[in-house]
């Protein structure tokens, strides 16, 4: 690991000084699960570390408004385990705990997930392989290799990396926005405008300015939310990332007619990929396995199979299925 | 390697303050180091094992502030302050096992023995979170530590014996 300055963080705004004073390449340290070990293989390489790990204020959780208003400190199993999450968005508390392992979620904040870098092994690999994202104009490697674990949505000709998150997927599905603070801004952004897709600058993953911090997380309410699911499909039933996800969430009127849908995928995608058509395929239809299953296949309409991960499309499309049959459940209870 | 990096002087150490198993420790770190490194190598207390070195195995868990969490993914520098407990602090006040250790003897819950002081760090955790209503919890809640002999069958009767007689 290359020898860093590192900096003890107790206030937001010792954070969001130290980050603009700290020059080129500081990077910011919450739970660590993604910047250490990436430090370790020295894919992360930063010059200063700010540690907010004890910034207090970041960790709040306020479900008392008309949205859930998350704390970016907030750790994974916290949010995951609230009460009140776990009630009104399903979806939301599945998305983590269906994450990682117990003691990573321990230590993993919600706003640190959203920003986890890819789980491409070529680029985790280090120098032994081209990567575009780590070493922009080396090429990529994944396109013509290994690409079973890869993007069917988003790739350009430079990266198709997969984002390997579940809670950013989630909180897409229910139109979250992001509170962010810099040393001269203080803005609120969509989540939806957070992530981009790689085009021809695979190393530029996210909008965020370099010396901007993520402070909250807001989700409007809305009874999508009860009636939501994150359903995550992977090599192993539990602590793996996900070769195809859907969260998903319904609202269903009396005579069983679907009011609102809401459907984004996992595992598949550049970035955290939401279906608007797929959504829109459902409403004033009854949920059946018919309706449900043609939903999946529009949100798959424009999947793009490399060499090894073509399985994924029709793993999707049943993805997406069961997950609106689990959702149909919770939404009309 | 290092050396293919730009060279760069070590960093300053930092001072750290924490209690282990109840007893204070106070050690200049390296900000590079990890919470395990610092147990075993500085510390002296072995029991806490280095697998994966990426979070990825779970043979490293040790708990924080009574959480439990992979000591390879920890800063050092983060645990200024807070309480650590090993393995080396789970015995009873003679020195006997804790009922969770007897148990994985008593189920064949090891076999090289490796994962074990992980295994039982995170089933106390397990245990503690409430998280072993039924076996499928438990290996939901306990997947986050390998065991490449495959003791799982052994690790989850240890667990859903000792919690129900524990009252968890």
């Amino acid at each position: 690991m290359r020898p860093f300055a590192y900096t003890a963080a107790r206030t937001l705004g010792q954070a969001v000084e130290a980050l603009a004073d700290g020059g080129p390449g500081t990077k910011v340290l919450a739970g660590g699960t993604t910047l250490y070990d990436l430090m370790k293989l020295r894919i992360e390489n930063p010059p200063a570390v700010i540690d907010i790990s004890r910034v207090s204020e970041l960790t709040r959780i306020d479900t008392s408004g008309a949205e859930l208003v998350i704390g970016a400190g907030a750790r994974m199993a916290d949010v995951a385990e609230h009460p009140v999450v776990r009630r009104d968005y399903p979806a939301l508390s599945e998305s983590l705990w269906r994450a990682a392992s117990q003691q990573l979620r321990n230590m993993a904040t919600v706003g640190g997930n959203l920003l986890q870098r890819t789980r491409c092994s070529y680029f985790r690999g280090g120098s032994a392989f081209p990567c575009n994202k780590r070493e922009p104009g080396s090429g990529c490697s994944a396109i013509d290799g290994i690409d079973r674990h890869h993007a069917l949505f988003g790739g350009s000709q430079s990266c198709i990396a997969t984002y390997p998150g579940d809670w950013a997927v989630a909180l897409l599905a229910f139109d979250a926005k992001l509170d962010v603070v810099g040393p001269k801004t203080r803005r609120t952004i969509a989540l939806a405008d957070l992530h981009v897709e790689p085009g021809s600058t695979p190393q530029r993953e996210h909008t965020l300015a370099a010396d901007e911090i993520i402070v909250r997380i807001r989700v409007p309410k809305t009874a999508a939310g009860r009636g939501s699911t994150y359903l995550k499909i992977r090599d192993r039933e539990s602590y793996a990332f996900a070769l195809t996800s859907a969260a998903v969430g319904l609202t269903i009127g009396r005579r069983g007619v679907i009011e609102q849908s809401r459907i984004a995928l996992g595992g598949v995608a550049t970035r955290p990929w939401r279906v608007p058509a797929a959504e829109q395929s459902l409403i004033g239809e009854q949920l059946t396995e018919a309706t449900a299953r043609r939903a999946g296949e529009v949100a798959f309409a424009g999947a793009k199979a490399g060499h090894h991960n073509g399985f994924r499309i029709e793993l999707g499309i049943r993805t997406v299925t069961e997950a609106l049959m689990i959702a149909r459940t919770r939404a009309t209870r | 390697m290092d050396n293919a990096l730009p060279a760069a002087s070590a960093p300053a150490a930092v001072d750290l303050a924490f209690t282990v198993n109840g007893s204070p420790a106070k050690v200049a770190v390296d900000p590079r180091e990890s919470l395990l490194d610092v147990l075993r190598e500085r510390l002296d207390l072995t029991g806490t094992k280095k697998g994966c070195d990426h979070g990825q195995c779970g043979a490293c868990t040790v708990h924080v502030d009574g959480r439990r969490v992979v000591s390879c993914l920890t800063a050092a520098v983060q645990v200024d302050g807070r309480a650590v407990t090993t393995i080396e602090g789970v015995e009873g006040p003679d020195g006997e096992l804790h009922p969770l250790q007897q148990a994985f003897i008593d189920h064949d819950a090891l076999q090289c023995g490796y994962c074990t002081p992980g295994q039982v760090m995170s089933g106390l955790a397990c245990m503690a979170e409430g998280h072993t209503r039924d076996d499928a919890e438990i290996r939901e809640y306990m997947s986050g530590n390998l065991c490449r002999c495959g003791a799982y069958a052994g690790i989850v009767a240890a667990i859903r014996e000792t919690a129900r007689r524990t009252g968890h």
